[in-house]
């Protein structure tokens, strides 16, 4: 469905623009409805720009990004249009998506204007409450209220119902669930996964890796921009094949196991004795990839 | 027992009332003991924290008294605290960046810190450039912004600041949350290595994040909208929690292994009450799956076997 070839993304630094960053170097994978993709990465490694690339608030420097085999960066106008029916994103603080003078459904009311400005009212109206249904929001809690007399989870539950109005594809989910309490965030968790269900795709950005362990079918670890390993999640989790991977798994608190060497200085900062990831990326075992480095020993 | 707080209470001024942030908090820390104090957003695990340390504007002292090392502290009084603070107890504040002065040089603010103290700078120095060795920090920083710190070295610097002076009690509050899986686990052990070392006698370590003071914590304490729900030894308050909350708690984190399509975990059903006006009774009473008529009464926080206390009638001995 959605397809990345070898994306680039270079931001011009400095005080003139004169220096170049790499933030995103040759990355390429594709996204099928019903399936969730799980980008990690540590803050700074490009993770969010990939986001912003596919939902074309970024351009992209170089390769290309296919949706349903057209190049969306030639986009524009009414196709543009047509591509934000399919693909939508949710971002990460629930708090800042909305305008606070304005009531939350105000989001709803402007994708009406957009999108659906021909439905009777009460189709309109059909269509909305069979979408907050699908989130679970009960309509007389949330409709007509302010951002700030709604709590986080149900912030970001009416931003998920308002892609879910369009009848979305594609969902890009850029840390969606960081800022919620732990009590409510394993519910909008398991919303994306009932979503997954019904055939939507699902591109799940976060840096937290038992979220995403949890929900999604592929795994991509990022760092510095490049792909260091990616495959099936549970050949991920399962058989961490890169340094920096095993680095990050060593590093998730576990609530029934200690950190192995706790207080133990002389591991410490241990990222930047792995090697640049210079090498190309190689197929270890079915669809599991990983960087090959001068440390790795692939076997 | 380096630390007692005995039935502290601190309310938020609201244009609408009262906000019952802390309501009647009671709890002793032994020498060289790391706290966890976890909670949701909301659950006043930050207000206990900074009103032992200085009360901001909107901060209210109503009842309690706070004890450390058998000297009462007068968090009531602005002015009497200050020779407490930074000497005696210190914080590590929720954002390390504005805790760190933009405008100054790392070197130049710990100079300022030490004068505005009246404590000569060239007798704690040496010991400070010591320190930011030990956890790993080039003597550059001294001459470098904040902004061009990343977020794991400001937390760093702001932590062997904070305990400079080798404080009886360090409050850490979220110190570990803004950041990357590898660097929380350096920050974590690092708060582990200054108690081992001495540089803090005991310490509150505040955090929404149980999987991390499983890790670092000897004791846990759970609070729930303003009041304390549970305290015992960390491994105790993982493994068999006794508290209902407690334990919806736990069963809500996904760890690594677990998934969706394997093992379905569910949240804590509703939202916590509003503080300004709390329900009689548990707090919890509205979201707990074992309430029954007696929680419409308020359980007391006691001991239900020895070294483990919880406020629940289900589990009271």
């Amino acid at each position: 469905m959605l397809k990345l070839d070898s994306c680039c993304k270079t931001y011009r630094v400095g005080a003139f623009g004169g220096g170049e960053l790499l933030a995103v170097h040759d990355v390429s994978f594709e996204v099928a409805p019903g399936e969730v993709v799980s980008l990690i990465g540590e803050s700074g490694s490009g993770k969010s720009t990939i986001g912003k690339m596919i939902l074309r608030l970024l351009r992209v420097s170089r390769g290309t990004i296919r949706f349903e085999g057209t190049d969306i960066s030639a986009l524009e106008g009414r196709q543009l249009k047509e591509y934000y029916a399919n693909v939508q994103g949710v971002f990460q603080d629930p708090f800042s998506s909305y305008n606070p003078i304005f009531k939350a459904d105000r989001v709803f009311t402007m994708l009406r204007h957009a999108y659906f400005s021909e439905l009777s009212a009460s189709k309109w109206n059909a269509k909305l409450e069979s979408s907050l249904d699908a989130v679970s929001l009960n309509p007389g809690d949330v409709l007509g209220k302010y951002p700030h007399q709604l709590s986080g989870g149900q912030l970001q539950r009416l931003l998920i119902a308002r892609a879910l109005l369009l009848d979305i594809r594609l969902l890009v989910a850029d840390e969606v669930i960081s800022m919620l309490d732990a009590s409510t965030r394993i519910d909008v968790l398991n919303l994306l996964g009932d979503l997954k269900g019904r055939g939507l795709g699902i591109l799940f950005i976060t840096h937290d890796l038992s979220l995403g362990n949890y929900i999604s079918d592929r795994t991509m670890i990022l760092r510095r921009g490049c792909v260091v390993e990616m495959g099936a999640t549970p050949l991920v989790f399962g058989n961490p094949l890169h340094p920096y991977t095993k680095v990050l798994l060593a590093s998730v608190p576990q609530l029934h196991t200690k950190w192995v060497g706790i207080g133990d200085s002389a591991r410490r900062r241990p990222d930047d004795e792995i090697g640049e990831g210079a090498g190309a990326l190689v197929e270890i075992e079915d669809g599991h990839f990983v960087r090959s480095t001068e440390s790795t020993t692939l076997t | 027992m380096a630390l007692r707080v005995d039935g502290l209470t601190v309310y938020y001024q609201s244009l609408r009332g009262d906000v019952k942030a802390v309501d009647g908090a009671t709890f002793g820390i032994d020498d060289g003991e790391i706290m966890g104090l976890a909670g949701e957003s909301g659950c006043g695990k930050s207000t206990l924290g900074k009103s032992l340390i200085r009360m901001d504007a909107r901060m209210r002292y109503v009842s309690g008294h706070v004890e450390l090392d058998g000297v009462e502290l007068p968090i009531w009084d602005d002015a009497k605290m200050n020779p407490f603070r930074f000497v005696k107890v210190s914080i590590i504040p929720q954002y390390a960046l504005s805790a760190l002065n933009p405008t100054r040089k790392i070197g130049h603010m710990a100079t300022e810190l030490l004068a505005s103290r009246d404590i000569p700078p060239d007798s704690v120095l040496p010991e400070f450039r010591r320190r930011l060795e030990l956890v790993g920090l080039p003597m550059t920083v001294l001459e470098r912004f904040p902004i061009e710190l990343s977020g794991g070295m400001r937390q760093r610097v702001v932590l062997v600041l904070s305990s400079l002076l080798d404080p009886s009690l360090l409050i850490a509050d979220e110190v570990t949350s803004a950041l990357d899986v590898s660097t929380q686990r350096a920050v974590a052990e690092l708060l582990v290595e200054f108690r081992n070392r001495g540089f803090v006698r005991s310490m509150i370590v505040i955090t929404h994040d149980l999987s991390v003071l499983s890790q670092i914590a000897d004791t846990i304490l759970v609070m729930y909208a303003g009041k304390l729900a549970e305290k015992a030894a960390a491994d105790m308050v993982v493994d068999s929690p006794k508290h209902p909350y407690t334990n919806l708690l736990l069963s809500s984190l996904p760890e690594v292994g677990v998934r969706f399509e394997e093992q379905r975990l569910a949240g804590i059903p509703g939202r916590p009450p509003s503080l300004l006006d709390p329900p009689t009774g548990c707090r919890f009473r509205d979201r707990c799956p074992l309430a029954f008529e007696k929680c419409g009464e308020e359980p007391p926080f006691a001991a239900v076997e020895p070294g483990h206390s919880a406020a629940c009638w289900k589990v009271a001995a």
